[in-house]
């Protein structure tokens, strides 16, 4: 059995077939540019390659001056968002052979955000707004002596969408309203929000659609959809904000 | 005193930097591509482009129709410079715009209010389309007869 398995391993490294790929990446080096400017790699890659693995294989066999966040590289940190072919997307989620690689690969860095180098942007403005929706439970009441603070099946299923965020800021990125008004709080500090407004356990449902509930808030929200496009955990974004949306309306989640 | 390390350090470095803007490739945009959205971001693009036409023609029209009561004459000289077959082509884009922003609000309407409106966008997008469609296939015959039929 195992000289089977060494050997189904060994043969395919031979017929692999790999590929060169052409990324065209926008840098900036503060220190030296005074505008972002283009640049071209080309590079060796199996189908199977993410473009991380290709922006690791620029970093550490052409270029290492090339700039960019990852930590867990599995699509959980949320540290690699950038824009792959115009649109936001992890890096360490973007399959090459999801892509057209007949034609060149553009990454760039998230939109809306300060550009600090390279692929790296600003993310505190970003954190801030997501700050301040109070983004943790808030209760006043004691649970039961010796017990969890309990939650039925369907209670939990009301927020379940909005707890798999990842702060990667993909969403908030991809807004064409928080492009141009970097005031507003961004899909991202909704979502969060969201997930504690719809929480049975939180009583501070009323001072996040407070905050919310504000020219800055749910109301800048014009729904292109984009957010929702751009989630790599697949949250519904746009549905999330409008439930925010009737919340308000109705005063109470 | 340290804006002035700093650019002593990037007067040193630049050997392989220049190389790398010289290979700029050709028709990129320092300002990074076109973010790619799809039928939502679109929709909204087009809301607001006939949404500011449509303002700016009702401010337009407000100050044609004000006029009669200032002098009747400048009115039926106004109004007859809009017989002309531009404006009446013009026309038929104000009366698209205004079917394309009146649909699209609807389904806004609808994405907003409507519990699964958020999942049926994309599809009521193209319907916004449909009806659109509907809608100048119905008027713009008729009304290229009246302008240019004479």
């Amino acid at each position: 059995m195992s000289t089977a398995t060494l050997e189904g391993q060994a043969a395919p490294t031979e017929t692999v077939q790999s590929f060169t790929v052409t990324l065209i990446i926008r840098r900036f080096d503060p220190e030296v540019d005074s505008e972002p400017r283009w640049q071209d790699f080309d590079v060796e890659l199996f189908a199977t390659d993410r473009v991380l693995d290709a922006l690791h294989k620029i970093k550490w066999e052409q270029d290492g001056s090339l700039t960019f966040r990852r930590s867990c590289a599995h699509g959980i940190c949320g540290s690699d968002a950038m824009r792959i072919n115009g649109r936001n997307r992890l890096a360490c989620k973007t399959l090459i052979k999801d892509l057209d690689i007949s034609k060149p690969i553009y990454v760039e860095a998230i939109k809306g955000l300060p550009l600090e180098k390279d692929l790296i942007v600003d993310m505190e403005p970003f954190f801030d707004a997501y700050k301040d929706v109070q983004p943790f439970l808030v209760s006043n009441t004691a649970p039961e002596k010796g017990k969890e603070r309990f939650q039925s099946v369907a209670d939990r299923e009301r927020f379940d969408d909005t707890t798999k965020c990842i702060l990667c800021a993909a969403c908030t990125s991809s807004c064409p309203i928080f492009w141009t008004d970097g005031q507003y709080f961004g899909p991202a500090a909704i979502v969060n929000a969201h997930r504690f407004i719809f929480d049975s356990r939180d009583e501070a449902s009323e001072t996040r659609l407070d905050i919310l509930n504000d020219k800055e808030g749910v109301w800048r929200c014009r729904t292109t959809f984009n957010c929702s496009e751009a989630c790599p955990r697949g949250i519904q974004v746009t549905k999330a904000i409008a439930e925010v949306k009737q919340a308000i309306m109705r005063g109470k989640p | 005193m340290p804006e002035k390390s700093a650019g002593a350090l990037a007067d040193a470095q630049p050997v392989g930097r220049k190389q790398a803007v010289e290979q700029k490739p050709q028709g990129l945009r320092v300002s990074g591509t076109l973010y790619r959205g799809r039928e939502g971001m679109w929709s909204w693009v087009l809301h607001r482009i006939t949404g500011v036409s449509i303002f700016f023609f009702l401010l337009v029209h407000i100050l044609d129709t004000a006029l009669v009561r200032l002098s009747p004459e400048a009115y039926n000289a106004v109004i007859g410079a809009y017989q002309t077959p531009i404006m009446g082509l013009g026309e038929v884009g104000l009366v698209g715009a205004i079917g394309f922003h009146a649909l699209n609000g609807l389904r806004i309407i609808l994405v907003d209010f409507w519990s699964v409106g958020t999942r049926h966008q994309r599809l009521m997008f193209w319907l916004v389309w449909v009806l659109w469609a509907v809608l100048m296939i119905g008027f713009t015959p008729r009304h290229l007869m009246n302008v240019f039929g004479g």
